[in-house]
């Protein structure tokens, strides 16, 4: 899976958690840009993005991220092991 | 069917109009926002607006014990408490008499219920904690009280004791919920260390399930009947065309599967859970293994309703219910076939209709997962209840013969006990006001706690009737609170009637009574109100029909002159 499609799947699943279908993610987008992203939901969405890609973060991982960018290429890292 | 807890957030957007409001109060000791998500979603599936007031974090204490706490403004219906077995832990490492660990815990439980049950008209519901074994004594730690497995389940058992004596402490069993699949399905240790939070997103809808479960069944919404399929449901093939010798039950096949699924609705059965038949077949084919096959469970005599016939099962489903007089949004209907149930559910949405597996294998699993019983009571009275549906219908085949009313109800020899409420009546009478939904006049849910002060304050009159006749007994079929409104004036407060017994002139015996207890005590006027309810619509004429005289929606009645209503029940 490319960067790319990576990126469109976390698209669709802060749409489909946070009930939201216009978001629209890029690399850059962050939690700042997003107006229902909390901390409340940020949970669901790490629970959500887990299970869609059958994978865990460590809670360090999760701590290092500052942007959607970095999420998805800790993603792509994971799914290439 | 349980929901997921994306589902269970929309919920709260539904629209809840209708509902009744249920105030709750949601205290624990672990970060609760998610919690509180669930148990609301929860309680509006199954038809409830939950009003929910979420305690601070880790404020259980503080909340019950401080009288201007939050908690007490609110006036809630209903206290959840929700601990975890994390912060157990982390309680039980900080002791040193290890060994008298369980014992403080339920005592400070305890402390909490008697504080929130003297200062709010409230229902505690509780957890049990979800059983780990943090491993420092290994399997040493199921053989001496050191260790924290042997605290944990002893405090387990401690809640259960506790809520068997307190009739207002419902337990939420989360270790039994969380045996299912297993504590690390329902654990996050993310989210655990990062937010405090001890149940993951899995599990949260099932405990939302437990909770809304208990509340919706202290609201007499509790399922009273199973209606069940026969062939390929109750036993394995088809017995039209295979024949009573070759159907799979006991060894035979996978009998095991439906065996167990029998031995299971026996058991409810004994619970006081109505069974019915409703199966597509000639009636004596069906009939056929419940009179004479060795290794069937169930026999004629456990079933209530028996209706085989080639009709369509919806207008049979319809017959039962009104052969039972109960509604249909108590009734569970289990069917193998899913067009069979797509037609009845698309028919009767109010009708429970479970989505059975393919395999019977798994029809056990499946039906212990979907915890369709819940109950808030269980009384003596529940064992007979089958046997006095069956006696209802062999009533209704006596009543064909007469050609009046009043001969039929002469020739049951009825007869009654009348007594105010005492301890032995207490918990049918707490139930029968829990549950009554259509002869109730006013539909007031008294607690068992509110009926046990009632009936000794001076304050009341209480009275309660049983009724038997030639067929049976019903035991305590109806009960009345009288409260002095002044000095002349009796108001019926509660006037409640099962619904097994309609149709046989209990009323006009029970207002004969109600007027004695007013002239013995000197009232000369009985007053009485009908609050309308979805369900009490049989009761809207009630005190029209009976002689009284409406006054500014207060319907009145004068001892002076009154004239005994005809009844065919006499006092034992």
């Amino acid at each position: 899976m490319d960067t790319e499609q990576i990126l469109n799947q976390v698209n669709d699943i802060f749409k489909d958690v946070l009930e939201n279908n216009d978001i629209i993610l890029s690399a850059a987008t962050t939690a700042a840009d997003v107006e229902e992203w909390d901390s409340l939901n940020h949970i669901q969405l790490i629970v959500a993005i887990e299970k869609r890609f059958g994978i865990r973060f460590t809670t360090a991982e999760i701590y290092t991220w500052k942007n959607i960018g970095d999420m998805c290429t800790v993603i792509a890292q994971k799914l290439q092991k | 069917m349980t929901l997921s807890f994306a589902e269970l957030k929309k919920n709260l957007k539904k629209d809840v109009t209708g509902f009744p409001a249920v105030k709750v109060a949601v205290l624990a000791d672990s970060a609760s926002q998610f919690i509180t998500t669930a148990i609301k979603g929860y309680g509006i599936e199954l038809g409830l607006n939950p009003e929910i007031y979420e305690a601070d974090y880790n404020q259980v204490e503080q909340q019950v014990y401080d009288p201007a706490s939050g908690l007490y403004v609110l006036q809630p219906g209903y206290v959840i408490i929700i601990q975890s077995t994390e912060h157990l832990l982390q309680n039980f490492y900080k002791q040193d008499n290890r060994a008298a660990f369980a014992d403080e815990v339920i005592a400070r439980v305890a402390g909490l219920y008697g504080t929130l049950s003297q200062r709010l008209k409230t229902q505690v519901i509780i957890n049990t904690y979800i059983e780990i074994n943090d491993q420092v004594f290994g399997s040493y730690a199921a053989k001496t009280p050191a260790s924290f497995l042997y605290q944990l389940r002893k405090i387990n058992l401690g809640l259960m004791d506790l809520a068997i004596q307190n009739t207002g402490l419902h337990i939420t069993d989360l270790a039994s919920l969380a045996s299912v699949k297993g504590y690390e399905n329902t654990f996050d240790t993310k989210m655990y260390i990062n937010a405090d939070m001890v149940f993951g997103i899995d599990f949260l809808p099932v405990i939302g399930r437990s909770i809304g479960q208990i509340i919706a069944s202290t609201l007499g919404k509790s399922k009273k009947c199973l209606v069940l399929d026969l062939d390929n449901t109750l036993w394995g093939g088809i017995i039209g065309d295979d024949g009573m010798e070759s159907i799979m039950i006991g060894a035979l096949g996978m009998g095991k599967a439906f065996t167990e699924l029998q031995r299971w609705c026996l058991e409810l059965k004994n619970r006081g859970i109505i069974l019915a038949v409703c199966s597509k077949n000639t009636v004596e084919i069906a009939q056929e293994p419940f009179i004479s096959h060795p290794d069937m469970v169930l026999r004629l005599d456990d079933i209530s309703v028996f209706v085989a016939n080639w009709e369509n099962k919806v207008d049979n489903i319809r017959h039962i219910q009104q052969v039972l007089n109960i509604g249909m949004d108590s009734m569970v209907f289990l069917d193998d076939n899913p067009f069979e149930r797509e037609m009845v559910k698309t028919a009767i949405p109010e009708l429970t209709v479970p989505s059975l597996p393919d395999d019977p294998a798994d029809f056990m699993l499946f039906l212990r997962g979907l915890n369709l019983f819940d109950t808030a009571s269980f009384t003596n009275d529940d064992k007979d209840r089958t046997a006095q549906y069956r006696q209802q219908a062999q009533r209704a085949a006596l009543q064909n013969s007469f050609s009046n009313e009043a001969d039929y109800l002469a020739s049951l020899n009825m007869q009654s006990r009348v007594k105010s409420i005492d301890k032995f009546t207490l918990p049918r009478v707490a139930q029968l006001i829990l549950r009554s939904n259509q002869f109730n006049l006013r539909t007031i849910r008294y607690t068992e706690a509110d009926i046990a002060s009632i009936a000794a304050s001076p304050d009341y009159f209480t009275l309660t009737f049983t009724l038997e006749d030639r067929f049976g007994d019903n035991g305590l079929i109806a009960a009345i609170i009288l409260k002095k409104a002044d000095k002349n004036t009796l108001f019926i407060d509660t006037w409640i009637m099962s619904c097994r017994v309609l149709k046989r002139g209990v009323e006009n015996f029970t207002l004969n009574q109600i007027v004695e207890v007013a002239r013995a005590n000197g009232f000369g006027k009985i007053t009485g109100e009908y609050l309308p309810t979805a369900k009490n619509g049989i009761v809207k004429d009630h005190y029209q029909n009976l002689g009284f005289t409406q006054n500014n929606g207060i319907w009145e009645l004068y001892t002076d002159n009154y004239t005994t209503q005809q009844t065919f029940i006499t006092s034992k």
